[in-house]
């Protein structure tokens, strides 16, 4: 049985200090096929396949390759068992131009002969339809071409068993449908491929089979012809979820927070935002939905005050009457009108949360400056600390326990219940679930709607739509730096807002939505 | 045909937790193994290890007079690391103390200079320590400065800003200020820190910075915003903090107690200024800093450590003839065994087919 | 003429020991190690060295200056090599910090450096020196005399000793090597994103200890170049001080190119010896002697201030490495 699978995991368990990433996980892949490893996020779906390329050791379990027990402890041994990975943050030197990437760690030829590489470039191109330039440097990329740059590197090397790490996440449509075909193309060649993922669309569209892991655990596979979204979906949250978000209405919604014309660029000169015009009121959830990368994180930034504007302006209405324009005032400022962030980044302890400092340390990241004393006051940003710990119910061993060492989920009602304590009057917040279970997910939702019924105007970037349409009042849609249109979530659908990520305003209304 | 599994025999995993008194022997083994490599230097003379190490201790504190010594070397020492733990808090790598001392020292010989023969001996001094918290200061901004704006390399910065100011000295040493034979003249009696228990005073004012800094860093809204900067720059600026400020302030702080430190070896210890003047501490006491982990407290063992050992390699030199340099080659030692122990209360070698570590047991 | 002449020529002699000293620290750079205990390494080198030439002529009855020449730089490159090792095994196998390491090896390389050197001299009872045979070979050149022999050009570019010319050689292959062939393209690789290289199945830990291990002997000749040079075969406690950390200077200087260590290394020994060649009576002697390292500071400031992709340190220069970090 075990003869036919290309390569085959055996109850393979890997620990992280205390966590277990995964636990006795079993799964084969085969030739020719293209295999979806399906799960939430942080269910151990990268960590598993980084045992395969080498980058983490197993705990315990076995790796077969072709029915031969194998063992592999360097992404060398990997590459020897013509195993290639595409990792979600690629891995290429910025400085080196493609071809220089791609001979990185090839020992079989002896001399550096960069027109050779040159030539063999070209040829897997055109077999596969790539389109690379060998001579271009990797810091001048879209992130496309890195990731087909990535691509290139692996089939290079003669891999067979490709593993692609979340490959979609930072492409456009277009940009998808292409990856797709070369995937399609690579299938017929006989590769195995694997593709880790979220997105059940995807999965539906590319796939042959489907592998679903949850919480760290193998759940099962099942072919993809044979099953369809919601069964997916089962398997991966263990049970059904219809989302039943409680979604209130707030009597007499005022604006709060009016932006126009807002642009703003990046370290590199990119234009990141494009002229964003829009109107946050209070007692209302405004959603703002978007492919990642769409100018979503430099959006509430520019609010914030943490990212410079350079054209536009943030009229902010306090609850008390007045006007006051945000822009070119100091983080400081326009935190002490009201405006919060509970901004979650891809690390959520890299902006808004201190790794090193426990609970209350961290709590008094809002409170640290209040009063001419020069000494700190520990004493309410304990009793804030211990509010959160019993309110939210965050599970550590102690308030003072550094919270890098926390799981995701607590870190996350950390940060938030931090940002909900201080009663703000706008409440940002980007990917608050992500890497959450279902039940803090809730939880962060609840909180968020209880913002709302105090009148607070809330800000909520997500990812799930389905999560966005049932959360929010009105959705905002981003698609490159540009607002392509506002809509009203409780008659939107999720094609309609699917189509606006991915196009502007003006095409999207030419498409007759 | 046959296929081994070969799993390789060891590898790291980080500890979730160790017991303290496990980590504290680790680190008392690691001294013990750095004297055991000294003493092979030793050997190297013909002289025996313990005897060589018994003469050592006894030449750092065998007498009054030898324990004021040491006292003496340990005092700058401590000032420094004391000076420089703001600034490795907030990941800032300022290893400029050597020059900063230097130019809280000039600063200090220059109101000597400027005021000696009208000035009683407490408005000098006071003067004279003013001056040198600003001339290190302002030392220490200048780099500072050029990272808040344009985050220019401050290692090597620092680094480089040393040599210039003990350039300054040497030039005017020989030069402008040169008394005789290349040597500047000694203080008069008003510019020399009085002393207290037979050595001058500065250990007193040393120790109470000690004090000082532990608050600091662990009180005030200042010791705040250098940990959150040191932790996340991102986390500092969300949280309101203007972190070029904050950076520039630590740095002229830190900047200006390795002046004041200046001061007390030019008027306490030397009663002199010279383009030696500190001697390599600056260097040593970011050594000293980084082992004791920042904590204050831990900075006065370990520099007394150190100051045993300089002092007790000059008895060694005079009694046994084991040149002096055989400090520095210890203290190097027992700079690398203590740097290299950490790995091991950090990080636990899983043998093959060992078992997992059960989490937070060790906690 | 011959004043501009007279400085060139004395720049190369001094310069000649910064050129080793950089280009050992440039390869060890490029392996993401910033060592900053180049100062102790050189001193190891020079106290060794000198110790090996000595020692050899001791005990030779005819000795011959090839003999000595690749005594010295044998000794030189282990002692540092050595000291480079202990770095490299903190460092990279035990992830300490390597600033503080790097301090700590100057401080322990200066320690051994002295203590070599006041041991000969105690066991010789007086200097150790080496005969003035010797001497003089050290600081001849190798090139026919016609050339050297020359108007202008022959003193300078003819009349350096050998340690130059092998610097040059030295630097032309290096910078060879990592431009045009693999392992230098890994090396690289490694100094500016070692995860990367290690996931493309570049072994990082070698390359980072081979390249600190290797770059610190070449630094570790610069100090023995020194000593056998400049210092005239004497050692002397205080000779070598600051030479070390010039060479981390001149490193960034070069922008970490080897190339550009040749011109930077004569360009520095130049200021150093600027005041007594160049006497200008309303700029004292001493002053002269800190140009380099303000020279440094402005590029270091001009650097930070241009964006230039391409003019930057090694990406990851100083950071440890932890393939399971998390």
């Amino acid at each position: 049985m075990s003869e036919e699978f290309a390569i085959e995991l055996k109850h393979l368990t890997k620990r992280f200090g205390a966590i277990t990433a995964n636990d006795d996980v079993s799964l084969g892949l085969r030739r020719g096929e293209i295999l979806a490893l399906l799960g939430e996020n942080g269910s151990g779906k990268t960590t598993l396949m980084n045992m395969l390329a080498g980058i983490y050791q197993p705990d315990g379990g076995e790796i077969y390759a072709d029915g031969h027990p194998i063992s592999i402890r360097s992404p060398r041994d990997a590459y020897a068992h013509k195993i290639g990975m595409i990792h979600q943050h690629y891995k290429l030197v910025n400085v080196f131009s493609a071809a220089e990437n791609i001979v990185l760690g090839l020992s079989d030829e002896k001399k550096l002969d960069l027109k050779q590489t040159n030539a063999r470039v070209a040829e897997i191109c055109a077999r596969y339809g790539f389109d690379v330039d060998p001579k271009k440097k990797v810091y001048d990329m879209s992130v496309s071409e890195k990731q087909t740059l990535e691509i290139v590197k692996i089939l290079y090397r003669g891999a067979d068993i490709l593993i692609l790490d979340e490959p979609t996440a930072v492409l456009t449509p277009q940009e998808t449908t292409k990856l797709f075909a070369i995937l399609r193309n690579m299938r017929r060649d006989n590769k195995a491929i694997v593709i880790i993922t979220h997105k059940l669309n995807e999965v539906m569209e590319i796939s042959d089979k489907v592998a679903v892991l949850r919480k760290g655990k193998y759940i099962g596979t099942v072919n993809t012809a044979e099953t369809d979204a919601q069964k997916l979906t089962d398997m991966m949250v263990g049970h059904s979820v219809t989302l039943n978000i409680d979604r209130p209405i707030f009597d007499a919604p005022v604006d709060r927070l009016r932006v126009k014309g807002l642009t703003c660029y990046d370290a590199e000169h990119v234009k990141k935002l494009d002229r964003v015009t829009f109107t946050a009121r209070g007692g209302e959830i405004l959603g703002i939905a978007g492919i990642a990368g769409s100018g979503q994180k430099e959006l509430l930034e520019c609010v914030a005050g943490l990212c410079p504007v350079a054209e536009g302006s943030i009229e902010y209405d306090p609850p008390e009457g007045g006007s006051v324009e945000l822009v070119g005032l100091t983080p400081m400022q326009i935190r002490r009108h009201g405006v919060a962030l509970a901004f979650v980044p891809e690390d959520r302890l890299g902006m808004g949360l201190v790794g090193s400092m426990g609970m209350t340390g961290n709590m008094m990241l809002r409170s640290w400056k209040r009063g001419k004393n020069p000494f700190v006051n520990r004493r309410q940003p304990k009793a804030l600390a211990e509010k959160v710990l019993t309110d939210l119910e965050v599970v550590t061993p102690g308030i003072d326990f550094p919270v890098r060492r926390l799981s995701g989920g607590n870190v996350q009602k950390v940060l938030v219940g931090r940002e909900i304590a201080s009663s703000p009057n706008v409440l940002m917040s980007a990917y608050a679930v992500r890497g959450l279970d279902i039940n803090t997910s809730y939880t962060i939702y609840n909180l968020m709607t209880e913002q709302k019924m105090k009148g607070c105007a809330v800000v909520f970037v997500g990812e799930d739509l389905d999560v966005l349409l049932e959360l929010c009042d009105r959705i905002l849609v981003l698609c490159g730096g540009r607002v392509s249109g506002v809509v009203d979530a409780r008659t939107a659908t999720k094609e309609e807002i699917g189509l606006m990520m991915t196009s502007h305003g003006e095409e999207a209304e030419a498409h007759g939505a | 045909m046959e296929h081994k599994v070969k799993t390789p025999l060891f590898h790291l995993a980080k500890r979730t937790g160790i017991a303290p008194s496990w980590a504290w022997l680790i680190r008392l083994s690691s001294i013990l193994v750095a004297l055991v490599i000294g003493s092979l230097a030793i050997a190297i003379t013909g002289n025996q290890p313990i005897p060589a190490y018994r003469t050592l201790l006894e030449g750092a504190l065998g007498n009054e007079a030898f324990r004021r010594q040491t006292v003496k070397m340990a005092v700058p020492l401590l000032g420094c690391a004391l000076a420089i733990a703001p600034c490795f808090k907030m990941r800032f790598w300022n290893i400029g103390a050597e020059g900063q001392i230097t130019a809280g020292a000039l600063a200090a010989t220059l109101m000597v200079r400027l005021f000696a023969a009208k000035l009683s001996a407490l408005p000098l001094l006071l003067l004279m320590a003013i001056a040198a918290i600003l001339g290190g200061g302002l030392w220490g901004l200048i780099p500072g400065f050029f990272k808040a704006k344009w985050n220019t390399n401050e290692t090597l910065f620092t680094l480089m800003m040393n040599y210039i100011i003990i350039g300054v000295v040497a030039w005017l040493q020989a030069g402008p200020w040169e008394a005789r034979q290349g040597r500047m003249a000694q203080f008069p009696a008003n510019a020399c820190l009085p002393k207290v228990l037979g050595v001058h005073c500065g250990w007193i004012i040393v120790l109470v910075l000690a004090v000082l800094i532990h608050v600091y860093m662990k009180y005030t809204k200042h010791g705040y915003e250098i940990s959150v900067i040191g932790d996340s720059m991102r986390t500092a600026q969300y949280a309101g903090m203007n972190v070029g400020r904050i950076m520039m302030r630590t740095m002229f702080l830190s900047g200006a107690i390795s002046g004041l430190v200046g001061f007390i070896v030019a008027s306490g210890a030397n009663n002199t200024l010279a383009k030696d003047i500190a001697g390599g501490v600056g260097f040593t006491s970011i050594t000293v800093a980084w082992l004791s982990q920042l904590n204050a407290f831990a900075m006065i063992l370990i520099s007394l450590m150190l100051a045993i050992l300089t002092k007790g390699a000059s008895t060694l030199q005079t009694q046994m003839g084991v040149p002096a340099a055989i400090s520095d080659i210890i203290t190097g030692l027992l700079l690398f065994c203590m740097l290299g122990c950490e790995f091991f209360i950090n990080f636990r070698i899983v043998f093959r087919g060992s078992r997992p570590e059960k989490g937070g047991k060790q906690g | 003429m011959k004043l501009i002449t007279d400085l060139l020529v004395a720049a190369i002699i001094y310069g000649t020991p910064l050129m080793f000293g950089t280009l050992g620290e440039i390869l060890t750079e490029k392996s993401g190690n910033l060592n900053l205990g180049v100062e102790g390494i050189m001193f190891m080198g020079g106290a060794i060295g000198l110790g090996g030439v000595y020692y050899y002529e001791q005990a030779a009855s005819a000795p011959s200056f090839a003999v000595a020449l690749l005594i010295a730089l044998l000794c030189a490159f282990l002692a540092g090599a050595l000291a480079s090792l202990i770095f490299s095994f903190l460092t990279t196998t035990l992830r300490t910090n390597q600033n503080v390491t790097g301090l700590a090896l100057a401080i322990f390389g200066t320690g051994v450096g002295q203590f070599v050197g006041e041991l000969m001299r105690l066991k010789a009872g007086g200097y150790v020196t080496v005969s003035n045979a010797l001497k003089s070979a050290f600081t001849a050149s190798p090139m026919p005399a016609f050339l050297q022999k020359i108007p202008v050009v022959g003193p300078i570019l003819f009349g350096a000793n050998w340690f130059f010319y092998i610097g040059v050689v030295l630097a032309v292959c290096m910078h060879l090597f990592l431009k045009k062939s693999r392992v230098g393209l890994y090396l690289r690789s490694v100094g500016e994103s070692p995860a990367t290289a290690d996931a493309a199945g570049i072994n990082v830990t070698r390359y980072k200890y081979l390249a600190t291990i290797i770059g610190g002997g070449i630094s570790a000749i610069g100090g023995m170049i020194y000593i056998t040079t400049s210092a005239g075969c004497t050692w002397n406690n205080e000779g070598l001080s600051g030479e070390g950390w010039l060479a981390v200077a001149l490193v960034i200087f070069c922008l970490w190119r080897p190339l550009s260590a040749i011109w930077g290394s004569v360009l520095f020994g130049a200021l150093m010896i600027l005041y007594v060649r160049l006497q200008v009576s309303f700029i004292p002697t001493e002053l002269y002697k800190i140009l380099p390292y303000v020279v440094t500071v402005i590029v270091l400031v001009i650097t930070s201030l241009r964006n230039s992709k391409d003019k930057q340190p090694p990406e990851a220069l100083g950071l440890a490495y932890f393939r399971e970090d998390r």
